[in-house]
């Protein structure tokens, strides 16, 4: 009888794990909304990137619109988004705000060198707590905040331009104080 | 006309392979004579469809048909000729196709190899074959038809993704397919036992070649893309813990365990449900690694289509074979006999701790795929599990694997003890951990524990390898195939583990501005930037080449000529690295972003032993294939079955 229920134990597990790629497969997870559309953006105050002794903070942006963009040097859709990211930095339209996630200093301060710096500001998110505040799933993703200090949209997975043009764009002006 | 000439053979290679899996498993079952006859010529049938769509989608793209949507998708008229035949496997309906073209083929040499064992046997083998040909087949033709047409039909193609466009990147999808597919035939052979209730040592012996056949292709697959990824990707990384290398490490895990408990389950007739498990696991995650990428559940940087009408197709033809076999082995799988005992240090014992090694290594890697699935379905939250969970966690199953193996290869069956070699193991162990001691310290400047450790790990399986050979050599004992190719496979081994302890405790970059004329340290060499050259005109692309030279001191070691290409069909810029490649270390420079005034900026590197990785590997495959080619399991197999 034991030797049929430890038999038994694949095929048990298989149907536990069938049961959880159905679910899975009802909700796209690039698709479902952040539950923080709508509601204020969480505060943060952090480390710069830059320079351990200062300080990059949600507050340093109040009154204006921003872009949050999470990233990381171990994420390569950070590193196929990054031209996308200069471009829309370029249109200085607002500002881009980095949130370097569970990342080594050194190796996230070599990449803007290399690659070249589209933010205005970059917080250094070494233990991924704010992370966790803004709900993040996975690097990259990026965040509007408005001049009111609330999200208006999220993008998951790599920025793109067009989805800078079709999502962000129309945004724009609703962001405005 | 040739696309629906395609679709039309497509039509008819399912309807074949629906009448393999009806008269291979009718036949098998009843033992009529005629059924068991058909089975192969079904087969065969199969194969030579399946080869005509597959030859209709390749003219399709030599031709530039664009008013076929997965032509015009994927190629386009500047294409050069070698691409455009690899732009076939380049998306998913074609990979789909190939993916079923190497089904069929395995299909086929099943049928032609195996003309001596048991026809009843035989016949179900190929039925099971066929049912899963059905699924796939079945799965292009509803949701993924590769010759559905465009109308009107578009005046020039998208492009291939620049980077496909690789000789390695070619390649490498057909070997990783023969691996994952081949891994069908060890789980045809695995239910055919089971739905015959033959349980005993002999399928074991039918089964290894073919595992060790598919097993070959898989390795070289997955070096390829590392590889690949190493000079393409631009970042001089070889592995990214992303889900999709995920998907193609977690059937090798299994896939290795299956051809080291097959030995066991040969030899002593031990392991059996154990070994049929794994057989029925080494295909269920090619299957589960085809579900995760072609369905979207999981984001990848990989992620090709997410069409929620092709992940629920995938998701039913995973629950059906992959449960069906599963429910046949809770049913069948306690009738087999338990076998005999073993010792403590007998080679069964070692094989056993490889098993548990590897299987907790892919258990690691498969919870940290597919835990932010879970998390999200619990509404627990969103997370992503990134490369630093997956370093950690799985050198804890690997450091004492590669450890045991050293030991393991001198065992003995059944008694156990080393044959002899005890206190020549004792030595080569405190040797090898002496030269990476020496080596860490002269050559790269410091003993870290980690890195010695693991550049002695790699050094004591080499060197326990190489004992193997020399030990029976120098007692004039018989020298099979079999252990020839197990000594040079896990020799491979120990130098992967020596190139990727090397690369990952000692490289060294750096990341530079420079103009022309003006030179960067790097690890004792001078890296200079000669120059540059503008608009280097390809066949269907620009490129910026920068000259970089290597001195050390006054002489000229090398000269690197990275690129910066610009595709004519527009998007992000592609690098190309430029590689001086040596056996003890590699130097490597990608060219960045002109920063203006003339200054480019550079990443350089240093990478010590990082060839012993990709050596490694296609070391593990040699000695697989000599493994294979053993002349018993030719004459033995046959006889054995009558």
């Amino acid at each position: 009888m034991k030797r049929i229920i430890l038999l038994s134990l694949p095929i048990a597990l298989f149907v536990v794990l069938v049961v959880f790629f159905y679910s899975g497969l009802q909700r796209d997870p690039s698709v479902i909304p952040s539950p923080l559309i709508g509601k204020p953006a969480p505060a943060f105050t952090l480390e710069s990137l830059a320079d351990p002794r200062a300080q990059v903070g949600s507050l340093d942006f109040r009154g204006r619109p921003y872009l949050l963009n999470v990233w990381a040097t171990w994420c390569g859709g950070c590193y196929q988004e990054h031209a996308v990211l200069l471009s829309i930095a370029r249109e200085n339209r607002l500002p881009l705000v980095g949130l370097n996630w569970r990342d080594e200093r050194g190796k996230a301060q070599r990449w803007l060198e290399e690659l070249g710096n589209p933010y205005a500001a970059v917080a250094f998110d070494g233990d991924g707590r704010a992370a966790i505040d803004w709900g993040v799933y996975g690097a990259p993703e990026t965040f509007l905040v408005s001049a009111a200090g609330v999200v208006l949209h999220k993008h998951i997975g790599p920025m793109t331009a067009e989805a800078w043009q079709r999502d962000f764009v129309p945004r724009l002006g609703q962001a405005e104080p | 006309m040739i696309p629906e000439l395609g679709h039309f053979a497509l039509v008819l290679a399912l309807l074949l392979a629906a009448a393999q899996a009806v008269l291979g498993l009718a036949g098998g079952a009843r033992g009529r004579a005629e059924l068991l006859r058909a089975t192969g010529p079904a087969v065969a049938g199969q194969f030579i469809f399946v080869l005509v769509a597959f030859a209709a989608l390749v003219v399709s793209f030599v031709n530039g048909d664009f008013s076929v949507e997965y032509v015009a998708a994927n190629s386009n008229a500047s294409l050069p000729l070698f691409y455009r035949i690899t732009a076939t496997w380049g998306g998913h309906e074609g990979s789909l196709l190939l993916w079923a073209l190497c089904l069929a083929g395995w299909s086929l040499a099943v049928a032609l190899c195996s003309r001596r064992l048991e026809p009843e046997f035989r016949a179900r083998v190929l039925g099971l074959l066929g049912i899963i040909a059905v699924g796939f087949l079945l799965f292009l033709l509803t949701t993924s038809n590769p010759f559905a047409r465009l109308w009107p039909a578009a005046a020039d193609g998208r492009d291939l993704n620049p980077l496909l466009q690789d000789f390695a990147l070619a390649i490498h999808p057909p070997l990783l397919y023969l691996g994952y597919v081949g891994f069908a035939v060890a789980f045809a052979f695995a239910c055919a036992a089971l739905l015959a209730g033959r349980l005993d040592a002999q399928w074991a012996k039918w089964t290894r070649p073919w595992t060790l056949a598919a097993w070959i292709c898989l390795t070289l697959g997955i070096a390829l893309g590392s590889w690949w990824a190493y000079y393409e990707l631009g970042w001089g990384g070889w592995w990214f813990w992303d889900p999709v290398e995920n998907a193609s490490l977690m059937p090798w895990l299994a896939g290795t365990a299956l051809i080291h408990s097959l030995a066991v389950t040969e030899k002593r007739g031990l392991f059996v449900n154990w070994t049929l498990l794994l057989a029925v696991a080494a295909f269920s995650l090619s299957l589960l690694g085809t579900f995760l990428v072609r369905s979207g559940v999981l984001i990848s940087v990989h992620a090709f289509a997410t069409d929620p009408a092709r992940g629920l197709f995938i998701l039913g033809f995973l629950a059906v074979v992959i449960g069906g076999a599963l429910g046949l082995f809770a049913w069948r799988a306690p009738r087999a006999a338990a076998g005999g005992g073993f010792a403590v240090t007998s080679r069964e014992s070692f094989l056993l701790f490889n098993n548990a090694l590897l299987v907790v290594a892919l258990a690691l890697v498969l919870l940290g795929t597919l835990y932010p699935l879970f998390l999200d379905a619990l509404e627990l939250g969103k997370i992503s599990v990134g490369p630093p969970y997956f370093e950690a966690v799985f050198l804890v199953p690997m450091l004492p694997l590669v450890l045991l193996l050293g030991l393991g290869m001198h065992a003995g069956w059944k008694r156990g003890g080393l044959a002899g070699n005890g206190p020549r193991l004792a030595w080569l162990g405190g040797a090898a951990l002496l030269v990476a001691a020496v080596i860490a310290a002269a050559v790269y400047g410091g003993i870290r524990p980690l890195a010695t450790l693991g550049l002695a790990l790699g050094l004591w399986v080499m060197a326990s390898a190489l004992l193997v050979l020399l030990a029976r050599r120098l007692s004039g004992a018989r020298l099979p195939a079999t252990i020839v190719g197990m000594s040079i496979a896990h020799f491979g081994l120990g130098l992967t583990t020596l190139g990727i302890a090397g690369v990952e405790a000692f490289q060294v970059e750096r990341d530079t501005a420079l103009a022309a004329g003006e030179g960067a340290e790097l690890a004792g060499y001078e890296f200079r930037l000669i120059g540059l050259r503008h608009g280097l005109r390809g066949p269907n692309y620009v490129a910026t080449e920068a000259e970089v030279a290597v001195m050390d001191g006054d002489r000229r070691l090398a000269t690197l000529r990275p690129q910066k290409r610009v595709y004519d069909s527009g998007g992000n810029p592609m690098t190309e690295a430029g590689i001086a490649v040596g056996a003890a270390r590699d130097l490597f420079a990608a060219l960045g972003e002109d920063l203006g005034g003339g200054r480019w900026s550079l990443r350089l590197q240093y990478k010590p032993l990082i060839r012993g990785i990709w050596l490694g590997a296609l070391l593990m495959a040699l000695g697989g294939l000599i493994a294979a080619a053993d002349r018993r399991y030719r004459r033995e197999a046959g006889e054995g079955a009558r």
